[in-house]
């Protein structure tokens, strides 16, 4: 399980579920579960492009997921936001069945794309995934204040003069950049299991900012290391272990929540509050 | 006239049964998405509809396994999602798009084992091509009376809960005042979108059947502001997009690059959102106008 080949896995694994932790967060503060969910997906549209013109996943899955985001904050400026969602998504979607139409060695390539491919990681990706990763990281923290704000207070935030408006596109462009280190490992289809499952998850146990922050991370790098080591194990797409896992955390995070709230009165409205 | 007919279908197009079969099974698939299209609009539910698409690619890869017809497992794990959703669903829309998406995450990830199992097990490479993205010129002809059934049931219960749907999507206070049972319509109009994504999903694919279910649905909103008529123009609309998608993928059998049709599924999406952008354009210089004139 830790022979040389797995080590890639393990490293890159390690930082994606991190950065998954931190931007997951706010994700779930900001209830932007669908943008979330839309940005990767589209993007993999990107990535059959990419194999189609020559150039490298990376850089298909990153123009992919920022037109993305660029697209879904410009239309949805001017009308239903989760329509704009689901439109701008189908519409790189039906790029991306019109480019894997295009290529003929497609099957094996798209399972991996969309539902994670760990044993295929050379050691060549570790240094643009650290890069992209550490890029997010930086964003969030100097974007921490406002952004937290106005996740939580957007009203107030205006009258701070953050302007909510900005914050979404930055943040979904945070959300673009994530998504495209975090694509090649586990999917497009489940790298929102890891952004939502353990900050869900960290939310329904305490409600101080930081120490949620913290514990989705730790909970996030538990969930794919044990992904990895079960699809090791039994040789199943680690993109099983981690989108059950995720609503595993959660159940467990609000089944504990409940309980603790049934013990403890004043932990109910602690959580209620959260 | 008639060499006008010649240009835009293809010589064999009305001949050959393949494509009767995508022009019928493709138009009621669109014709109910688009009914039920505009309450899922209307009620912000388009991540739900999503959700519930993806959510089918288990049932469409676990029906591959027990060798059943793919609609009915893309329709049973749907309405199963759609159980699941209502009951760890909470009030707040916020609350209710993470369940949502709690729900997904876990449902792709069986499909990810399931398609593994495919794979590896029953040795049918193609499924997750098929699952995904669509298989509208390869219906089997077999599945055509279910596909009618679910259609009967998806209009049905959009009909039947007309008022009280429409009524507690305005206004949920409003319409638990006048007694209707809001949860339990919520749960119905669930139900009704995961019968009409199961439905899309077998002709233009599950990561696509959202196109279908929210495209004309918000055009028709666009255009009118009554739900009765947008209701009746997002069905017609998806009707028009879907039957101009296929003829224009059958004629595209001869385009460029590899003289192999381009995908039925990217023309209906693309024609969808040149509609989306057009009716915006349109619906935004109205008022203007009516202010000047």
């Amino acid at each position: 399980m830790f022979a040389p080949f797995m080590m890639n896995a393990w490293i890159v694994a390690t930082m994606v579920a991190v950065v998954a932790g931190v931007v997951g967060f706010f994700v779930v503060m900001r209830g932007s579960a669908f943008v979330a969910d839309a940005v990767p997906q589209g993007a993999f549209a990107g990535a059959a492009g990419a194999s189609l013109i020559g150039v490298s996943t990376l850089v298909g899955l990153s123009v992919f997921a920022l037109a993305g985001a660029l697209g879904i904050g410009w239309l949805g400026r001017r009308g239903r936001h989760d329509v704009a969602t689901a439109l701008t998504l189908v519409l790189m979607l039906g790029l991306g069945a019109l480019f894997l139409s295009f290529t003929t060695q497609y099957s094996s390539e798209i399972f991996a794309l969309l539902f994670g491919e760990i044993l295929g990681i050379n050691s060549g990706e570790i240094l643009p995934v650290a890069v992209l990763g550490l890029v997010c990281i930086a964003a969030i923290v100097v974007m921490y204040r406002p952004l937290l704000l106005s996740s939580l207070a957007p009203e107030s935030g205006e009258a701070r003069g953050v302007r909510a408006a900005r914050m979404e596109l930055l943040f979904l462009v945070v959300v673009a950049i994530a998504t495209s280190m975090t694509l090649p490992v586990v999917g497009a289809l489940l790298i929102f299991s890891l952004m939502i499952g353990p900050p869900a998850a960290a939310r329904t146990l305490t409600s101080s900012p930081l120490r949620a922050m913290a514990l989705s991370v730790v909970i996030a790098v538990a969930l794919a290391w044990v992904s990895i080591a079960a699809s090791y194990e039994t040789d199943w797409p680690v993109g099983f272990f981690v989108g059950v896992g995720g609503a595993v955390c959660y159940a467990g995070g609000r089944g504990w929540a409940t309980w603790s709230a049934a013990r403890l009165p004043s932990a109910a409205s602690r959580s209620a509050a959260a | 006239m008639t060499g006008l007919a010649q240009v835009l279908f293809a010589p064999g197009f009305f001949a050959s049964p393949p494509v009767r079969l995508a022009l019928l099974t493709g138009g009621v698939a669109a014709f109910v998405s688009g009914a039920v299209g505009a309450f899922t609009v209307l009620r912000g539910q388009s991540y739900a509809g999503h959700a519930l698409a993806d959510i089918s690619v288990t049932g469409g890869s676990g029906s591959y396994l027990l060798g059943i017809s793919p609609l009915l497992g893309f329709a049973g794990t749907g309405v199963l999602a759609a159980g699941v959703m209502d009951m760890i669903g909470i009030r707040r829309p916020r609350g209710r798009d993470l369940a949502t998406g709690i729900v997904r995450g876990a449902g792709l990830g069986l499909a990810a084992l399931f398609l593994f199992w495919d794979t590896t097990h029953t040795n049918t490479t193609g499924v997750a091509v098929t699952i995904l993205f669509g298989s509208m010129f390869t219906i089997s002809p077999a599945v055509v009376p279910l596909v009618i059934v679910c259609s009967l049931v998806a209009l049905a219960i959009v009909a039947a809960a007309y008022r009280p749907l429409l009524l507690s999507s305005v206004s949920a206070d409003l319409a638990a005042a006048r007694g209707i049972p809001v949860r339990a319509v919520g749960f119905l109009c669930l139900i009704a979108i995961a019968l009409a994504v199961s439905l899309s999903a077998l002709t233009i694919g599950t990561i696509l059947s959202t196109a279908l279910l929210v495209g004309p649905a918000a055009t028709a909103l666009r255009i009118t502001d009554r739900p009765g008529r947008a209701t009746v123009t997002a069905a017609l609309l998806g009707v028009a997009v879907t039957w101009l998608g296929i003829v224009l993928a059958y004629d595209s059998f001869t385009w460029p690059p590899r003289h192999d049709g381009w995908p039925v599924s990217f023309f209906v999406v693309a024609l969808i959102f040149a509609g989306y952008l057009l009716a915006q354009l349109v619906s935004r210089r109205r008022p203007a106008r009516r202010a000047a004139g």
